[in-house]
């Protein structure tokens, strides 16, 4: 291709290669201010947008997605069976490497688990947490796969 | 300048949309059935190397597709338009322009991108769409439209899986030109590819090097067109805004044959309701509604079709009108005897919903008629289409009592849209 920075003024909209992290979107607080007739009220000014829980816990709607924990190895971790738990799919942009501590949902030979990915003496484990049930050993052998990492956890609290 | 286009295309669509979500389909044959169970409309890879065909009757297909131990869904349109708009989202940060062509395809404008390698700009895209949404993607790029649907064609034969293939030099456009057969080319088809083939003409290079008058007399100006297309002149640009909509149409096949004018009566208004809700969405309203309808062919009949069109007294986007008249043009149509197959609704003559005209004795109290719409919207909104409905479309116990619903008794859940169909992990 020619060098299109030659010829500035025959480009409507020239673009390049975005950054990594070019989905993060910046958000701009929404100030309602309205000229109106008479005395303006002083709060005007301070009045924003309500709070937007789906903006505060999805950072990129495009790559999140929810699903619900079933079971209980890992309520220690505060993931109660039935919680509803959001997971973004852009967090896997990294090695196994910078995976480790987080907890991920991992495909295991053709079956979704969620687990707290670690490493110890260069191995990988999908590490439960409680006590009844005990860390599988990630190998090359078996069929695994990060599917997302867990970002939120949503728990109903019963009355 | 020398324009260049991108043809993004989702392999196997609606297949990977269900192995997103479902693990156990790794690997596997898996095939997704049309609206009703009817057809084939999308395999995966190991379903494809079984030599199930494309559009192939589920029928038919029946004893392969058990022999083979074949996974088997009816088609989640829910799910695969949820799907489609994340993938379209995140195509929209390699292109400030995307023309989304189908649900699973979009050409991106890549002629004022910014660096040199365009493959790895291509590259880059399908890992990022792959991440994301779990959806792979194959990758198109040339100076056409039409030579960039050859080169998308062209991964799928690609050996090393790259999933991107680049035609930017002479070379490597003469080489794609030769090696596709002329009835693969995009707005050809199979027809004109046999009418060519008396002529000598039986591969895309043929097609392009033929003179203007000859391809002008035998496809018209449309093929003129194509074979300078892939002669990589440009002609086909960038379709941004899809042109407004001329018509709204709704029709389904039957769950099974129906006889009962009450059954089709009751469909019918389902239609109707159905363009009515997207009439409102896109804020316009309707001055002409067709209905017909369709029978299945008989031993020795033909196939009775029939319809009928009203002229509405006022444009319109209330239910209860179009379900009132969609139900008075069907009327006539009915013959006892017949076994139906289909009907189906349409509307036209769209004018802006601000814009309707008001006649001057008009016996329906159209602000009335709104304020409902907009709760009825609403409520559908919010807990699923059809929780209210006209009574024409049939109350009694909806679910079972349906004979003219659509079967889709294989359908995965709607992972993305509602909240208690959600994917579950073990944990």
């Amino acid at each position: 291709m020619e060098n299109f920075t030659k010829h500035p003024f025959l480009l409507s909209s020239p673009f390049e290669l975005l950054p990594d992290n070019y989905l993060e979107a910046v958000e701009l607080p929404l100030v309602h201010s309205r000229v109106a007739a008479g005395f303006p009220s002083p709060a005007d000014d301070y009045t924003v947008e309500v709070i937007n829980l789906q903006n505060f816990l999805i950072k990129d709607p495009d790559s999140s997605y929810l699903v619900k924990v079933m079971g209980n190895s890992m309520v220690d971790a505060r993931l109660h069976d039935g919680d509803i738990l959001i997971v973004d799919r852009s967090l896997l942009n990294r090695s196994i490497k910078t995976l480790t501590g987080n907890v991920i949902i991992g495909k295991v030979n053709g079956e979704f688990t969620v687990k707290r990915l670690i490493c110890k003496d260069q191995k990988y484990y999908l590490q439960p947490a409680n006590e009844a049930f005990s860390a599988l050993e990630i190998t090359e052998d078996m069929d695994f796969q990060a599917w997302g990492v867990v970002t939120w956890a949503i728990h109903k609290i019963k009355h | 300048m020398k324009k260049l286009y991108a043809l993004v295309d989702c392999n196997n669509f609606y297949v990977s949309c269900e192995r997103m979500f479902d693990p156990s389909l790794h690997n596997k044959p898996v095939v997704v059935l049309s609206n009703n169970d009817g057809c084939i409309i999308s395999r995966s890879e190991e379903a494809k190397a079984l030599g199930i065909p494309m559009g192939e009757s589920a029928y038919k297909a029946r004893q392969v597709l058990e022999q083979n131990n074949v996974r088997v869904f009816s088609s989640n349109y829910t799910l695969y338009g949820d799907m489609s708009r994340r993938v379209m989202n995140v195509l929209s940060h390699f292109s400030p322009d995307v023309e989304i062509y189908s649900v699973d395809e979009a050409f991106l404008n890549l002629t004022t991108l910014l660096t040199n390698d365009i493959k790895q700009h291509a590259i880059k895209l399908r890992s990022t769409v792959q991440q994301r949404t779990g959806i792979p993607v194959s990758v198109g790029i040339a100076p056409t439209k039409t030579l960039a649907k050859l080169a998308n064609r062209l991964t799928k034969k690609q050996k090393d899986k790259q999933g991107v293939v680049l035609l930017q030099e002479q070379e490597a456009i003469r080489h794609a030109l030769k090696i596709t057969a002329v009835g693969d080319v995009w707005g050809i088809g199979h027809r004109n590819a046999r009418k060519l083939a008396a002529f000598g003409i039986s591969t895309a290079w043929d097609l392009s090097q033929a003179t203007d008058s000859f391809v002008k007399k035998h496809l018209t100006v449309v093929g003129l067109r194509t074979a300078k297309e892939l002669r990589g002149e440009a002609c086909l640009d960038m379709e941004m805004a899809p042109p407004a909509k001329r018509s709204i149409c709704t029709s389904r096949s039957f769950g099974k044959a129906l006889t009962s004018m009450d059954l089709i009566k009751e469909a019918t208004a389902s239609y109707a309701s159905s363009c009515a809700a997207k009439l409102r969405r896109q804020r316009t309203c309707a001055g002409l509604l067709t209905v017909y309808l369709q029978s299945y062919p008989d031993k020795d009949e033909q196939v009775y079709y029939n319809s009928k069109t009203v002229m509405l007294p006022v444009a319109t986007n209330s239910t209860l009108e179009l379900v009132h008249y969609a139900n008075l043009a069907l009327q006539p149509l009915y013959r006892q005897g017949y076994h139906y197959k289909k009907s189906g609704v349409i509307v036209s003559e769209l004018c802006a919903q601000d814009h309707a005209q008001m006649p001057l004795l008009d016996t329906i109290d159209r602000e009335k008629h709104q304020r409902i719409m907009e709760v009825i919207d609403k409520v559908n909104a919010r807990w699923g289409r059809g929780t209210l409905i006209s009574a024409e479309q049939g109350v009694y116990a909806p679910e079972e009592n349906h004979p003219w619903k659509m079967r889709s008794e294989m359908r995965s859940p709607r992972y993305t849209t509602h909240i208690n169909e959600i994917m579950v992990v073990k944990s």
